[in-house]
């Protein structure tokens, strides 16, 4: 390995975040740059892409004040990387990793790649713990599990932050997260692009939560560079994964919000003049993404675990739009809010039928909640959709022209968003979700249930009432 | 063997291209760059070549040099690759773990198959014997389940010599040919190339998946191609899970193609457990895993559904039925797209580059059923089940519709019946099978004559209760005739008891063909029966609250032995009701 680093003055264009270096010997694919601006100003800046002895770069900060005849580029020889250390638990760091709470840099124990390197498949184990949020459109229809990666999907004004915290304080409450055993529990908070306001609605829930202590947060603001977004997950990760893999905790990383970092990615891409996919988007967002969301799990013989809960705008409310879509195609499952609930008054807002926890069945059952969670959660899943239709129905005839059982799913789908889904700040106990599923469940004639075990209606049907 | 030195010059993502390459070949491989990653050339330039590499750039210099072999990228063939797992370019993932760890890092070189591991060869020949292109020498077994069938690689003819008997590693030299030539135990095959065999075969078997949407509505024949395209969380990969587990095959390969590790993880320690409902032994001994998810290099997940299909024609070609299980397509073909932009050719739709529909045609046409080469006489098959992830899952986009174009069965999940939790999502209204016709001798001769007539009266139900439906919205449910009703109510039936199937039940997983059968007859029995009791001026209710309208719902879950006398004590009780 080469370790002459060098500097360079033969910059030949700059181009929005990008930068075109002449005459480049040995650079490297990712490697980290500094650019000095006649200020003695310094730019921090990687390496993309190399063709003939050119080096386009990318600058974190923005290339505003750099210049083509004063400024100089010297290349470090080194990938991405971030320090690492337990000390690192508390703090507050900018979106690239650099302290901002006006505490002294930490020592670190490490430093890593930020990218990460792909998980081996046959290294994984099987995610398959149940953690409780105390939600029950969570717990009882859509089971987060140890392991997982499970976004939220938002609308712009809709409460997904307020949702990620109660998440994150009421699945550390103890006892509630199965056999918590050896794992000690924190948290990673990576933010990209979010306001100042929302940044401070997290610390002030962290604080009065008493997890500031196991939090390590990253923020990248709406205001700070956009550029530095595509580090901010990675560095986010990289703490998580060595929080999991080296220290054994079991970590939930919140990363928000994915569309601003889809954003930035899209940035970049156009810059590079590459050909755009959908809504302009860069054709290999699917696997970008990909690198982020699939650092999530665990791996055999290790003690912890990283659960990822990446939240994302969806524009204009459109879940086919490129970044819910493909994050759905990657993510094992998803949490999906709805403005028409929200006005409702439904908190939280969530709107079950798209909803979907793909590594539900790994976390429940006898042993783990209770033997009837399946049946419960598929018959009320039917259920609900049918009461739904209902509802589209009286748009049209009105409520006359319903059947008789059609009212009752009529009144079963309200009844189950205002007492199931809407649960103003109440922390549930699994079982009491349940209870209140098998008390909605009773308002429909046993005839009806085709999704639930008969040993299991007997024992519950019409129970509560 | 040559060796040509360049160094690179370039370096866009997966893409590099070197210069100093002159008579390097198109399709070649080369170790690039310091740490000496695999890669391909895929263009040619005067003295550069452009190369796609199988792992990650980053750290990737300029100016280091790329080695060329003249070779292609090959899949190695051999005992053991059953309960194997490769990733796109067939590094067994075990061996990579057991050299880098837990995650997967660069420029690690291992053989697919093991080399120090003895199998017992049992020659099937003798000295003397004339042998050539897909003659079966011996045979190894493998699993508990599968002989391996030791063949004469492709091209190869001569006389035997000596032809050993014992236990030998996959290098060791088992048969000694006339001209000093000799044959091991594993050969070489370079991926992207077809397999040669004799001759295709029609398709007139029905590949039974136990799924009873799949193989009574839309059946798919053996050495068939179906698409499973559909939404993200739709069951593509459920679909293509179950199909490994309870499909009559002898030979599965599946192929994780840009999908999720955990799903792969859930593979990996399932199938050693499962056992297979048709022979008792563990599924994973009928089982070759390719795995190149989502976050690992982009140019070996294009490259793994051709190290995959190579395995599955090696088996055809010892004369079992293989089932190729692709997830997803798409995930390919945005890789192309990928290191098609890094080429800078020219887009065309959605920035998949012109020739995308040729290749995918390519790929597909290497499933079928054939009769392979050499003796003794023998057929096989590789029946291709391919998931399609599209955009947004509108089914137009350029993936789906160059997938249409070849496959013979259309299975379209539909984003809205997965939200009610109807699985398996099939919408039915879009799905189809071309095999339908040229599988009813089939049906006729395992199941019944009746079948096909009965499929065609579900079908006919299903369509009218959706145009009911449509007029209920209008004029209100009561506004209908009670025999209207009743076919409505019977259309609810076919999908809530027929068409839904619960993968996580332990007795409704897999549904054999018979069950499937019988289950129909009892539905549509009920349905006849009551529009005569109607006719006969019973009331609706009347035929709606019998206790024979409520244990067809508990159909599903019920053995599959005693299921048929339970069926016909079940027609007979609805005739005594109705039909006095
Ligand atoms: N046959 C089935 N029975 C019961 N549940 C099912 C069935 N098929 C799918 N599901 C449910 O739907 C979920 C999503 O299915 P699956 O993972 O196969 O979707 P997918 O189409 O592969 O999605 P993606 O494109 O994102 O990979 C499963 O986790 C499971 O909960
Ligand atoms: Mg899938």
């Amino acid at each position: 390995m080469k370790l002459v680093t060098s500097e360079y003055r033969t910059i030949s264009r700059i181009s929005g975040p990008l930068l075109f270096l002449e005459r480049v010997r040995g650079g490297r694919v990712g490697e980290m740059a500094d650019v000095r601006l006649r200020s003695g100003e310094i730019k921090k800046g990687q390496v993309l892409q190399l063709m003939e002895g050119t080096a386009v770069i990318q600058v974190l900060e923005g290339t505003a004040g750099i210049d083509a005849e004063d400024s100089s580029v010297y290349l470090s020889g080194e990938v991405a990387k971030t320090g690492l250390s337990m000390d690192m638990l508390g703090r507050t760091f900018n979106g690239i990793g650099e302290p901002i709470d006006g505490l002294p840099p930490v020592i670190p124990e490490m430093r890593l790649d930020i990218n990460g390197l792909p998980i081996n498949p046959v290294a994984r184990e099987k995610p398959s713990h149940f953690i409780q949020t105390g939600i029950s459109a969570i717990d009882g229809l859509n089971t987060l599990v140890r392991g997982q990666k499970l976004p939220i999907f938002s609308g712009s004004g809709l409460p997904a932050n307020e949702l990620a915290l109660q998440i994150l304080t009421q699945a550390q409450a103890p006892g509630s997260t199965g056999d918590e055993g050896e794992g000690r529990f924190s948290i990673v908070f990576g933010a990209m692009g979010i306001t100042a306001r929302e940044a401070m609605f997290f610390r002030k829930g962290f604080e009065e939560s008493g997890a500031i202590g196991r939090t390590t947060t990253f923020i990248n603001l709406a205001d700070d560079p956009t550029i530095e977004r595509l580090f901010t997950p990675r560095i986010s990760l990289t703490m998580a994964e060595y929080l999991a893999f080296e220290k054994g905790h079991h970590v939930l990383v919140i990363l928000t919000d994915m569309t601003n970092y889809a954003d930035a990615l899209r940035e970049i891409g156009s810059a590079r003049e590459e050909i755009p996919g959908r809504r302009g988007y860069p054709g290999y967002m699917y696997t970008d993404l990909a690198t982020i969301y699939e650092r999530a799990g665990r791996i055999k013989g290790k003690k912890g675990s990283i659960t990822l809960i990446p939240i994302l705008t969806m524009p204009e409310d459109d879940i086919t739009h490129p970044v819910p879509d493909l994050s759905g195609y990657i993510t094992e499952g998803q949490v999906v809010l709805n403005r028409q609930m929200h006005r409702k008054g439904i908190y939280p807002p969530i709107d079950v039928l798209p909803c979907l926890s793909r590594l539900m069945n790994l976390g429940i059952g006898s042993g783990k909640t209770r033997e009837d969670h399946r049946g419960v959660a598929d018959q009320l899943y039917a259920f609900y959709a049918r009461g739904r239709d209902a509802r589209k129905l009286i748009a049209i005839i009105g409520e006359e022209g319903l059947s008789g059982l059609d009212k009752k799913y009529l009144r079963f789908a309200d009844e189950f968003e205002k007492r199931f889904v809407s649960q103003e700040g109440e922390d549930r106990s699994i079982s009491r979700t349940l209870d209140i599923g098998w008390k909605l469940l009773s308002m429909i004639p046993k005839t009806e249930f085709t999704r639930i075990k008969e040993e299991f209606i007997t024992g519950h049907y019409s129970r509560g009432d | 063997m040559y060796e040509i030195k360049g160094k690179i010059c370039e370096i866009s993502g997966s893409t590099v291209i070197a210069k100093g390459m002159v008579g390097a070949g198109m399709h070649t491989t080369a170790l690039v760059g310091n740490d000496g990653l695999l890669g391909e050339v895929i263009r040619i330039h005067g003295d550069r070549a452009t190369m796609q590499v199988y792992e990650d750039t980053t750290g990737l210099g300029l100016d280091e040099e790329v080695i060329s072999f003249g070779k292609p990228l090959m899949a190695e063939l051999g005992p053991g690759l059953l309960s194997g797992i490769f990733d796109g370019i067939q590094r067994p993932l075990e061996a990579l773990k057991a050299a880098s760890g837990n995650f997967i890092s660069r420029g690690i070189k291992r053989r697919a198959l093991d080399s120090s591991k003895k199998w017992d060869f049992v020659p099937k020949l003798k000295k003397g014997d004339t042998v050539s292109s897909g003659d079966i020498i011996g045979e190894v077994q493998e699993t508990e389940r599968i002989v391996h069938r030791i063949m004469v690689p492709p091209g190869i003819t001569g006389t035997i010599e000596e032809i050993k008997e014992g236990s030998y590693t996959i290098d060791e030299p088992v048969t000694l040919l006339d001209g000093g030539r000799s044959i091991s135990m594993c050969q070489e095959w370079p991926v992207r190339r077809p397999r040669p065999v004799n001759g295709r075969l029609n398709p007139d078997t029905l590949f039974v998946t136990g799924q009873r949407v799949f193989d009574t509505l839309f059946p798919v024949a053996v050495g068939g191609m179906a698409i499973v395209p559909g939404g993200f969380g739709t069951g593509k990969t459920v679909v293509e899970q179950s199909l490994a587990k309870f499909s009559k095959a002898d030979i599965i390969v599946y192929i994780g193609c840009g999908e999720r590790g955990n799903e792969m993880t859930e593979v990996l320690t399932d199938f050693p457990k499962l056992l297979d409902p048709f022979t008792g032994q563990p599924l994973i001994c009928r089982t070759a895993l390719v795995v190149n998810t989502s976050n690992m290099p982009v140019a070996a997940r294009e490259a793994s559904i051709f190290t995959g299909i190579t395995i599955a024609e090696y088996y055809r070609d010892m004369g079992y039925g293989v089932a190729l299980m692709v997830d997803s397509i798409s995930r390919w073909a945005e890789a192309l797209r990928e290191i098609s932009s890094r080429l800078e050719e020219m887009p065309s739709e959605e920035g998949y580059p012109s020739y995308l529909g040729a290749r995918l045609a390519a790929f597909y046409e290497r499933g079928g059923r054939f009769t392979c080469q050499g003796s003794p006489e023998r057929t096989g098959s590789v029946t291709i089940i391919s998931a399609v992830s599209p955009p947004a899952g509108d089914l137009s986009e350029p993936v789906t519709q160059a997938s249409l174009r070849v496959s013979g069965a259309l299975w379209a999940l539909n984003t809205d019946l997965a939200y009610r939790r109807h699985f398996p999502a099939v919408d039915w209204n879009i799905s189809f099978s071309l095999y339908y016709e040229g599988l009813k001798g089939w049906f006729a001769r395992e199941v019944s004559e009746e079948l096909p007539s009965l499929k065609n009266e579900a079908v006919a139900v299903l369509q009218k209760e959706g145009e009911l439906k449509e007029i209920a919205q209008l004029v209100g449910i009561e506004a209908l005739q009670d025999s209207d009703r009743l076919t409505l109510e019977t259309g609810g039936i076919l999908r809530e008891v027929f068409l839904r199937q619960n993968v996580f039940s332990a007795t409704d997983a897999f549904c054999p063909i018979d069950k499937q059968f019988r289950m129909l007859k009892c539905i549509l029995s009920f349905y006849t029966v009551g529009l005569n009791a109607l006719k006969d001026g019973l009331s609706l209710d009347s035929v709606l609250s019998c206790p024979e309208k409520a244990s067809l719902f508990r159909m599903s879950e019920m053995p599959v032995e005693g299921f048929s006398e339970w069926a016909l004590g079940y027609i007979e009780s609805l005739k005594k009701r109705f039909c006095l």
